[in-house]
């Protein structure tokens, strides 16, 4: 199945291209649900069948390559399209299309009677095949094809509803800031693959790599680099400064923010990040920015979490705060704990939109929480769906998201130092208030909706199923990767399934950290309490004692207004950024640059090429003679040339 | 191996040759030949295409040095026949419409192409001319077949006056060459390149033959011509004048010079390529914005092309060689097909050939407007389609020569070329239909725009499998 492995890249395109095409003419909701998402669930087998594959390989073989052609060769630079087919990525080929698999079928649900249902599931595929591209890409052309690729499907997504209005201003224009934002990110990806070639002469992984590993002195040089993709990957992850796009990014319909905006995409940079270790392992310098970016982001993204009333701008930051963490994983060395977040985080995230998804589905469309409240006899399952996820990335014990969270706040620790620990449980405890926040304004407490306009249901079996399978999943999810401390020496599995990868960047880094577990279960059991009471509290408060928050805000107004409106981020970029560039393109590059310059010369050259064309015409009365002539002073000329040159 | 059996190594050439013979009969013989004869014409073109590239490897010089087949020979031959193949199955309809069903029309294709395979086998002056008048002739018949058209007549007249003024300098030069060199065969020639060029009469030679194959690829300021002829000619003749035309006459350029292309000896002709690369970009480029007809639009793309196509002989070097044939395959099928759907959508009397024909398009046949955004963006150069690998090939090629700026004038023009290619996608897009054209439905007509879709499709995503046979076979 290894050397399959193309396939799970070339049906979701294929599900695009016949729903793309021909979706208008099929008409039918059924037959397309069926291809999109069949072709994404036989992608997903594939992958499965290639992982058992691989893991009866032995350790050495792992790392495979599947070329499927040459796209172009010249000189030194040769770009194939070629598959590597090694232990991470068929983790993010898993969970790419495994997640993806569910949201797909979740949408048939969801998207039932749209009028561009078609549309939809195309753009969907589209974005799995791009996504697909980006993790199993064995050079950074095809990673960068992907990464272009699924930016785009995000932009068409996000602007789905491209004609109805989004908060202040309408969804198109949230589309493009996603868009636009990320160029800025994308950007600096490319320079960063510039200097690669040009220090390694080559963009392929494996040969970069083999390199770089044995490529000292250059700490300049890897500082570069690894700043440039950092930059790339601020931006398609959404981490400070280039976060602002994700939560406009909420305007697309929910499925897509949960697979593009939760699940998949947003972790293409920390996938980036793990893939090129060895770069940044080389540039300890970056590592470290990597580290604090991402941890200032958790925190960060956590506080404005808590007074969003928005149930999709609620999660949106706390997925902004979850990728910190994974960047904070990375940044301190912690690869595998950050692919492992990763894996877990889409699980629990992806279930807690589409659970949002499910409540909104029933509510009509009204995504403010101050308007839900007891809904959970309403919709039991998602209700028990939801608090499960709600539990895990709360990192309740046992739960998928408590192993992978305490894992990066344990080594953010022992790799790292205690104030990134501290941030980080701090985060941990901002998590858990917010999230029982929205679970108890949602499902519980007195009922702040008219029962004339809403009648909350539960949605249908192909919405439920969905929801009910990634619940298991982010319960059991994280049983692959128990810590030492409790499996024993070398009981992490999931660390050792992944430990190749990285062996050579932890080796680099070099980190002998002397931690004994007694401290480790100290941290933890503080981290753990401390989030359990958090979530008490939120639920306590938002139940029963709802004028205890709101005496909060009065008393702390300024803060809470502050963080109300996101600390004027998006104002600050305004003020800073977005009105000079427009005063300056309005006052300069419009009126004189483009008026009277660029027009003057178009106009100018308008004015020659029309009596130029004259000119032309007055030759075409069918005087062939004069065309004769000209060729013949064009003769000459060239002959008067050679007879001077010699 | 005897002069006898060696007439059996030219299956394609003999099979076509035989073709015509049979057109003839068929015509002649049968009242329903204007049903046979598409059918047998592209049969046959398929046929020497099919034979052409799978015997690509196996190159040998036939008649004593007179012929060769094979090698780059095979690759030229092949998009003379799939070229043409397309163009008969785009004409099918299209001459029924227009009421100039004659049979000579395929006769005629079918004997340009045999002088087009002429010209790309040839290794003797004397070869060379003989393929060169065979295309010519048929050329100035094919542009004036529709004998009922005013406009159809004028451009065969004008193509064949400065047609057969621009012949005269080539066999002008063809004199002086082997009043110098003692000899027509081109592998004299080339052998003995370095020690004659210093000759003033042979560099005079060499440069009115180049001049007179100029005029055949259009170049400044040698296509006053194109303008004119493209127009008037019937749309399918035109798009079979523009690329499979083309590409024969730069066939025999990279022979007549290959010696500075493979042995290393200094490009004489260095500056004079560059100027007049850089002259037919920029003219073909700045005039087409001007056009409001399309097929006039597509004409001065067509010199701005040849512009492209000189960098690769300016450039002089065997990367550009592979450059130009790559760039004239990938010009061939994406010109193709852009005439291919101007001649679905002009109308029974050419009436609907101004750009706001095009207005409102994807409303009303998404797949043609599909398609003829793809040949825009591909001849403007846009990947994945096969025309930026056209244009990146020469480009690099002429990097390593040390004629950075010519590429940066070609970058240059590129961008000024996509103005007018994107106007056409802009119109068909985001233009409301304001007239109300009806597209007759063309099946065959279809099929050729698809198939050509698909190649420029094809040798986009995939260039390199093309590419390598190039390269490989150049080392011959």
């Amino acid at each position: 199945m290894i050397e399959l492995i193309y396939l799970t890249i070339l049906l979701p395109l294929l599900g695009f291209v016949i729903n793309g095409f021909f979706g208008k003419k099929i008409g039918n909701e059924k037959v397309i649900g069926l291809i999109g998402s069949s072709t994404v669930g036989i992608s997903f087998v594939i992958s499965l069948l290639a992982l058992i594959e691989t893991i009866n390989l032995p350790v050495e073989q792992r790392t495979n390559v599947v070329e499927l052609f040459t796209w172009m060769s010249v000189g030194s630079l040769n770009i194939s399209f070629s598959y590597l087919v090694d232990q991470l990525s068929l983790v993010m080929a898993l969970i790419v299309t495994g997640v993806g698999f569910l949201i797909h079928v979740y949408s048939i649900g969801y998207m039932h009677g749209d009028k561009g249902f078609y549309r939809f599931f195309a753009y969907m595929n589209l974005f799995i095949f791009a996504m697909m591209n980006l993790v199993l890409g064995d050079n950074f052309v095809v990673l960068f094809l992907g990464w272009e690729g699924v930016g785009l499907c995000s932009y068409l997504l996000i602007g789905y509803y491209y004609d109805q209005k989004f908060e202040k201003g309408t969804v198109a224009q949230a589309a493009k800031k996603a868009f636009i934002v990320n160029r800025i990110g994308d950007f600096g990806f490319l320079l960063g693959m510039f200097l690669i070639f040009e220090t390694f002469n080559s963009l392929n992984f494996l040969e970069v790599f083999s390199q770089a590993k044995h490529l000292t002195g250059a700490e300049s040089t890897f500082g570069f680099i690894a700043l440039f993709l950092f930059i790339g990957a601020t931006g398609k992850s959404a981490q400070i400064p280039l976060f602002v796009w994700l939560p406009d990014a909420m305007a697309g319909p929910t499925p897509v923010s949960a697979l593009i905006h939760a699940a998949t995409m947003v972790t293409a940079g920390v996938y980036m990040v793990a893939r090129a270790s060895i770069i940044f392992a080389s540039a300890p310098v970056i590592l470290a920015v990597v580290a604090v970016i991402g941890l200032l982001t958790a925190v960060f993204a956590a506080t404005i979490g808590l007074v969003q009333t928005d149930i999709k701008k609620v999660l949106a930051y706390s997925t902004v705060s979850q990728l910190g963490y994974m960047f904070l994983a990375a940044g301190v060395g912690a690869f595998s704990a950050a692919i492992f977040h990763v894996m877990t985080h889409a699980f629990f995230k992806a279930l807690l939109f589409l659970g949002a998804g499910s409540v909104i589905h029933s509510m009509h469309h009204q995504q403010d929480i101050m308007h839900y409240g007891g809904l959970k006899k309403y919709m039991p399952v998602t209700f028990l769906t939801f608090i499960i996820a709600a539990f895990a990335i709360s990192g309740f014990p046992g739960l998928s998201g408590f192993f992978s969270k305490d894992e990066i706040l344990w080594f953010s620790y022992a790799n790292g130092n205690f104030v990134y620990w501290l941030l980080g449980a701090l985060t941990a405890v901002l998590t858990a208030f917010y999230m029982f926040r929205l679970v108890s304004l949602t499902f519980f407490g007195e009922e702040r909706f008219s029962h004339d306009k809403y009648h909350p249901h539960e949605s249908p079996k192909v919405m439920t199923i969905p929801l009910i399978i990634l619940a298991v999943l982010s319960v059991i999810g994280g049983w692959i990767g128990i810590p030492e401390v409790f499996s024993g020496e070398h009981g992490n599995v999931f660390h050792n399934w992944l430990a190749p990868i990285f062996l050579d960047a932890e080796l680099k880094l070099a980190y002998y950290g002397a931690h004994s577990h007694t401290e480790e279960l100290i941290l933890m059991a503080i981290s753990v309490s401390a989030a359990l009471f958090s979530m008490y509290g939120a639920f306590k408060i938002y139940t029963q004692r709802r004028e205890i928050a709101e005496k909060f805000a009065l008393k702390f107004k300024k803060a809470y207004m502050v963080l109300l409106n996101k600390y004027y981020v998006d104002e600050f970029y305004e003020a800073t950024v977005i009105q000079p560039i427009q005063k300056s393109s309005e006052k300069f590059l419009w009126k004189i640059a483009d008026n009277k310059l660029i027009d003057g010369i178009v106009n100018g050259t308008a004015v020659v090429i029309t009596s130029f064309s004259s000119v032309i015409k007055k030759m075409q009365t069918g005087v062939a003679q004069v065309y004769a002539l000209i060729m013949m002073t064009g003769i000459a000329a060239i002959l008067f040339w050679i007879i001077l040159s010699l | 191996m005897t002069a006898n059996t060696e007439i059996f190594q030219l299956l394609p050439h003999l099979v076509i040759g035989v073709g015509i013979v049979l057109s003839v009969v068929i015509e002649i013989s049968t009242k329903k030949s204007e049903s046979i004869l598409p059918w047998f014409t592209i049969l046959i073109f398929v046929f020497a295409g099919a034979h052409s590239i799978i015997n690509v490897y196996d190159y040998q010089i036939l008649f004593g040095g007179m012929y060769a087949i094979g090698g780059v020979t095979a690759i030229f031959n092949f998009i003379f026949t799939i070229g043409a193949a397309i163009m008969v199955l785009n004409a099918v309809d299209y001459i029924k419409k227009s009421k100039m069903n004659f049979g000579e029309f395929y006769i005629l294709v079918q004997s340009s192409v045999l002088g087009m395979m002429l010209m790309a086998g040839a290794r003797d002056l004397f070869m060379i001319f003989i393929g060169l008048e065979l295309m010519s002739i048929c050329f100035y018949v094919l542009a004036g077949i529709n004998r009922s058209r005013m406009g159809n007549t004028e451009a065969a007249l004008k193509y064949f006056l400065l047609g057969a003024f621009a012949t005269g300098f080539i066999v002008f030069g063809i004199a002086l060459i082997y009043g110098t060199a003692k000899s027509t065969s081109i592998d004299q020639i080339v052998f003995a390149y370095e020690y004659f060029i210093t000759d003033v009469l042979f560099l005079t030679g060499l440069a009115l033959f180049v001049i007179g194959f100029l005029f055949k690829i259009a170049a400044f300021p040698f296509h006053m011509w194109v303008p004119d002829v493209y127009q008037g000619a019937a749309t399918p003749v035109t798009g079979l004048m523009s690329t499979t035309g083309k590409a024969a006459a730069f066939s025999v350029l990279i022979i007549i010079l290959s010696a500075v292309f493979t042995q290393n000896i200094t490009n004489n002709f260095e500056i004079l390529f560059a100027v007049i690369a850089t002259l037919s970009m920029l003219y073909g480029s700045i005039v087409a914005i001007a056009q409001d007809n399309l097929k006039r639009m597509l004409a001065y793309s067509s010199i701005a092309h040849a512009g492209y196509m000189t960098i690769g002989l300016a450039a002089g070097n065997i990367e550009s060689v592979s450059g130009i044939i790559f760039y004239l395959t990938a010009y061939a099928f994406m010109n193709l097909g852009a005439f291919g759907v101007i001649a679905l959508i002009e109308g029974s009397n050419e009436e609907n050939l101004d750009i706001n024909s095009y207005s409102g398009l994807n409303s009303k046949s998404p797949i043609l407007a599909g398609f003829m955004a793809l040949f825009m963006f591909a001849l403007a150069g846009i990947p994945p389609m096969a025309g930026f690998f056209g244009k990146y090939y020469v480009f690099v090629a002429s990097i390593k020569a040390d004629l950075t700026w010519l590429a940066i004038v070609g970058v240059f023009s590129s961008a000024i070329s996509v103005y007018f290619y994107l106007r056409v996608v802009v119109y068909m897009y985001f233009k409301d239909s304001t007239s109300s054209i009806i597209i007759k439905n063309s099946f065959t007509g279809l099929l050729a725009v698809i198939i050509s879709g698909l190649l420029v499709l094809v040798f986009g995503i995939l260039p390199d499998t093309l590419f390598s046979i190039i390269t490989s076979v150049l080392s011959y």
